[in-house]
């Protein structure tokens, strides 16, 4: 049984330790309460050392007796009842299968434990964060979304499988790829290009880009889910690969390069284990309609969310390097945005034989 | 049995409205009658008669030319007078007697109307027994389906009626004693139970039946009244001196009709129940073919104030009155006349009119009866004399008091399992809408019974039924020289229908008005209100949606029906917007009291909340540390009692100060729906 796996038995202490304090408190008549690392913006710090963000030491305590935050307890619960059941036999699930198993009506009243997986999800970090624990520990992981492709050999739970061989679909990256699931066997890459989107990316391996350029292609499906960014850590550090990041030139794009980069808001306190800061933007830059003579028809139009994002990244730490100001700054004034596939507009395969070789060429990226 | 009356008076309301509809009584006023019937429209002033049809119309052009018919003189054969029973015969439906089955309602209206007034004018708390024989019934042991012939009795125990009187009051059309004089009363004209007695002389031709005593010792007449329709006068076809007669005093009045019962009962039962409603002081036992016999108890045994007598306010006078008055009056000059026929009129102030009407002081009041352009002159001079209110202690209201133990008497004898859920609304209009709607019987859900919260105030407990109910009695006002007052109760909650529109109950001088809703002046103001500001939905231009009874009642020396049927109330914009005043200030009442209810309710959720999430975190905690979920909801539980609500209240209003800022929303305008 898996109880015997140290990690696993580690995670289920953890969930004890939890459940007793809550018992503790009870019986001496207190008010139970979660202790919970704060998740926003406020507790998050930009370090500039490491170059991540990290969260901060402010914590907040969940109380039972309290007409908000009961139901939030219980479902805390409710979700450390069953990871410890799947860790104690040795199963993982996707955490849209978890809200399914924690989810029923409570009493005979029409209310639900919860009442879409979007509560669930967010107890699910929260439970993360309060028995620092990485979701894997748990036995979840996210709806898997992200392939790979490139001159790159591995092995996946004991199948070795040949990256070059992928046909059109590539390979999908599973959520979870600690060492004891992933292997790197042997490669030729000399770096790897982390692309936004399907689309593009499909572009790029249907182009052989990663033949030509011996380059390990992959994408996250808009932001890259956890595995992703995992994987891609775990290239550049263990193969000392650089990454670069080709996004949208809009506010989104940005921030998920900066993501990529240095851990989002949301996970900041797994941003050592997945944030890459050497990681280089190499596009969209909001320079490149220039150079690039992109017609002004491929423009969008940002809208007034669009804008107020781009502000608010603005003054966010760890874009206040100069080159930085000036994308963002550049993109307000002119008001527009570009999609990837408005390099289209100079020819289909302009991006993998004219665009990026150029800009690698020229070592046009900013990092 | 109580429970049988409620049930039947909603009944099958949907399947006898079609047929009245087609034969309402038209509202619109009959033109060029001989003799007035005196009803309160006759205030208005009177439309121009219309020209009577040219003998022969505008030739056409290429028309011969038409040949004479009849001359003058052949036609002054046939002119000759037509009594007002002629008439009546003719036009039953002015009075109420479209069809059997709203004249079996008429009928008994009519009879107790009478009862009513004669036990308050003689200071005796009425007791009134009414009963509906069905004679096919009787005959065969076959409820009549359909028209037939029922004996409808009304008994009371009221002053009686002298001998000698008796045979004008049942045998001749106006006659009576409440038409000369301006005080509030159900009756008006005198001839309401006449023209119930010739409706049923005309259907079945069996006279009415009286029988009275005027007082112990005294002996009890009965009578058999026939009317001769041709001259409006009485004929007697039985004089007997009763030996025995129970009740010391009343009278007891038997009417042979053709009815219909099966389709006029639901009429009946709502008259009876609203009756029993607006007169907390009477009790009415009700009497119907193959069903038991009912009884709304009084609910007070203190007798309605005396409504006072008063004269007319100079104000509220139209020409063609003022001259029958001054015919009428006895005095030697204008001044004098003004000062005793009207209310109000000092010598200083008829001094005033005279002069505002430049007339000389010594004109006599015939020569006013008799001249127009004179009555004129002193019509326009009362208008330009400004004159004190007229006195408006004559007025009799319900009473806040009263009004509140009658809503819940009535609602103990009508309630049971609640009302039927297919449309409360004795409306005919609506009826036919509503027809072939299904029956949605939606009810008002439960309110969780909160066992600390004590009662609060307002709150009645009715078969255990919970009520909120609230009373207004505005002060008296006046319209056109009539004072006249407002009242307005409403009962909130218990098994009304919550998705439906409120029930609206009218009344005028504690009469019950059951047909017409939708042209009545009170329905106006109602559908008027805001009652969203009170919490109640109201779609644009309707009454408002929810559980929720709600009783207008306007006392009136004369109270302005828009026709001569009395079954609504005139539009004048004073009486709406008392109407109005009352309604919203019950509303708000009822706003505070829905407030606080959801509170409890609110309240009452959160402790049941709490006690289910227990039960989650129990089981959950108790799988995590492999120990038994019972002791650990035992503690959870012993900590929930000891958490106090000020804590959870404290933690409310930070919820909801936080919610305030988030969502300001501007409150809902008028416009918007
Ligand atoms: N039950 C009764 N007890 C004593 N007096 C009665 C009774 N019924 C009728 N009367 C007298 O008979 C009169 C005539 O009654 P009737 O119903 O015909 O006219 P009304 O009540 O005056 O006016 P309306 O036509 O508006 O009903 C009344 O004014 C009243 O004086
Ligand atoms: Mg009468």
């Amino acid at each position: 049984m898996a109880r015997r796996d140290p990690v696993a038995k580690r995670t289920v202490a953890k969930i004890e330790k939890l459940a007793e304090s809550v018992l503790r408190s009870v019986k001496g008549g207190g008010n139970p309460f979660v202790e919970i690392p704060v998740r926003s913006l406020a507790n998050v710090r930009f370090n500039e050392k490491k170059r991540v963000v990290e969260l901060g030491g402010q914590r907040q305590k969940r109380y039972f007796f309290n007409v908000s935050m009961a139901k939030k307890f219980m479902q805390t619960f409710l979700v450390s009842d069953a990871c410890k059941e799947l860790v104690e036999s040795g199963k993982t699930t996707s955490i849209r299968d978890l809200y399914y198993i924690t989810k029923h009506s409570i009493g005979d009243t029409k209310q639900n434990t919860f009442e879409e997986q979007d509560e669930s999800d967010p107890i699910i970090e929260d439970l993360e964060v309060a028995l620092d624990t990485l979701r894997e520990e748990l036995h979840l992981f996210a709806s898997r979304k992200g392939t790979m492709v490139g001159p790159i050999t591995i092995r996946d739970s004991g199948d070795t499988i040949d990256l070059r061989r992928m046909g059109s679909g590539g390979w999908g990256v599973p959520s979870i790829v600690e060492e004891n699931v992933i292997q790197f066997v042997r490669h030729e890459a000399k770096y790897v290009l982390l692309v936004e989107k399907d689309a593009v990316w499909s572009r790029f391996n249907e182009d052989k880009f990663w033949k030509r350029q011996n380059a390990i292609i992959i994408h996250g499906g808009g932001q890259p889910p956890r595995g992703v960014r995992r994987l891609v850590q775990r290239l550049h550090r263990e193969l000392s690969l650089p990454v670069y990041v080709l996004v949208d030139n809009d506010p989104w794009g940005f921030y998920i390069y900066s993501v990529v980069k240095q851990g989002s808001i949301n996970l900041a306190f797994e941003s050592m284990r997945m944030a890459v800061p050497d990681a280089r933007f190499i596009g969209l830059s909001s320079f490149d309609k220039m150079t690039y003579k992109l017609p002004s028809n491929v423009a969008i139009r940002m809208d007034d969310g669009d804008v107020a994002r781009a502000r608010q990244m603005l003054a966010y730490p760890w874009f206040q390097a100069k080159q930085w100001q000036a994308e963002i700054q550049e993109m307000v004034r002119s008001g527009v945005k570009y999609e990837l596939e408005a390099l289209s507009r100079r020819g289909i395969s302009f991006i993998t034989e004219e665009y990026l070789p150029t800009k690698l060429r020229e070592k046009d990226w900013i990092a | 049995m109580a429970a049988k009356a409620g049930k039947a008076a909603r009944s099958d309301r949907a399947s006898g409205q079609l047929e009245l509809v087609s034969v309402e009584a038209p509202s619109a006023r009959p033109v060029g009658r001989k003799a007035p019937v005196r009803r309160a429209v006759t205030r208005e002033p009177e439309p121009a008669l219309p020209l009577p049809e040219p003998p022969e119309p505008a030739p056409e052009p290429e028309a011969r030319k038409p040949k004479r018919r009849s001359t003058a003189e052949e036609m002054a054969t046939r002119q000759r007078e037509i009594s007002i029973s002629e008439f009546f015969t003719k036009n039953r439906h002015l009075l109420g007697f479209d069809n059997p089955s709203k004249a079996l309602l008429t009928t008994i209206k009519e009879a107790v109307d009478n009862s009513l007034d004669a036990c308050e004018e003689a200071g005796i708390l009425p007791e009134i027994t009414i009963e509906v024989r069905d004679l096919g019934f009787e005959g065969s042991g076959e409820l009549t389906k359909g028209e037939g012939r029922f004996v409808v009795a009304v008994e009371d125990n009221g002053p009686g009626i002298v001998k000698a009187q008796a045979p004008k009051i049942f045998g001749k059309l106006l006659y009576g004693s409440k038409f000369h004089r301006l005080k509030q009363s159900r009756g008006q004209q005198g001839i309401g139970i006449s023209a119930a007695a010739m409706y049923g002389q005309l259907t079945t031709g069996q006279p009415i039946r009286v029988v009275s005593r005027t007082g112990k010792g005294k002996p009890a007449h009965s009578f058999d009244i026939q009317i001769d329709t041709r001259k409006n006068s009485p004929v007697v076809t039985r004089d007997e001196t009763l030996e025995e007669w129970a009740p010391e005093h009343g009278t007891r009045v038997d009417l042979e009709i053709v009815a219909n019962w099966q389709a006029g009962q639901k009429f009946v039962n709502r008259y009876v129940e609203h009756t029993a409603l607006a007169n907390p002081h009477c009790t009415v036992h009700y009497v119907r073919p193959k069903q038991e016999r009912l009884s709304f108890p009084r609910a007070t045994s203190e007798l309605p104030k005396e409504a006072l007598e008063i004269r007319p306010h100079p104000h509220g006078v139209e020409l063609g009155a003022l001259m029958t008055m001054a015919g009428d009056s006895k005095s030697r000059d204008v001044r004098g006349f003004l000062q005793s026929s009207f209310s109000r009129v000092s010598s200083q102030v008829s001094g005033e009119i005279v002069k505002n009407a430049g007339m000389k002081e010594r004109v006599r009041p015939r020569e006013i009866a008799a001249d127009r352009d004179l009555a004129e002159k002193l019509h326009k001079g009362i208008q330009a004399t400004r004159i004190m209110a007229p006195p408006t202690n004559c007025l009799s209201p319900i009473g806040d008091a009263l009004m509140r133990q009658g809503l819940v008497s009535f609602l103990s004898v009508i309630e049971t399992d609640g009302p039927e859920g297919e449309d409360g609304q004795l409306d005919l209009d609506q009826a036919v809408k509503r027809k072939g709607k299904g029956k949605g019987k939606a009810k008002a859900p439960e309110p969780t019974p909160d066992p600390a919260a004590e009662a609060e105030e307002g709150v009645e407990k009715i078969k255990g039924h919970e009520y909120f109910i609230a009373t207004v009695t505005r002060p008296p006002r006046v319209y056109r020289g009539n004072p006249f007052q407002v009242e307005v109760g409403l009962a909130h909650g218990g098994s009304w229908p919550a998705d439906k529109p409120v029930e609206l109950f009218r009344f005028a001088n504690r009469v019950p008005l059951l047909f017409q809703r939708s042209a009545c002046g009170i329905t106006e103001a109602v559908v008027k209100t805001d009652w969203r500001n009170y919490l109640l939905s109201q779609p644009k231009g309707s009454l408002p949606v929810g559980p929720m009874a709600l009783l207008v009642h306007i006392a009136s020396v004369w109270v302005p029906f828009t026709s001569e049927s009395k079954e609504a109330v005139a539009h004048y914009p004073e009486i709406i917007r008392e109407i109005q005043l009352a309604a919203q200030e019950c509303g708000r009442k009822l706003a505070a009291h829905i407030r606080k209810r959801q509170h409890a309710d609110y309240q009452a959720q959160r402790r049941s909340i709490f006690e289910l999430y227990i039960e989650e975190v129990a089981l959950a905690i108790g799988r995590i540390v492999e120990r038994s979920p019972d002791p650990i909801r035992r503690e959870f539980m012993k900590v929930a009692e000891k958490v106090t609500e000020a804590d959870l209240e404290s933690q409310d209003a930070k919820l909801e100060e936080a919610a305030e800022k988030t969502s300001k929303r501007p409150r809902r305008s008028e416009e918007d729906e």
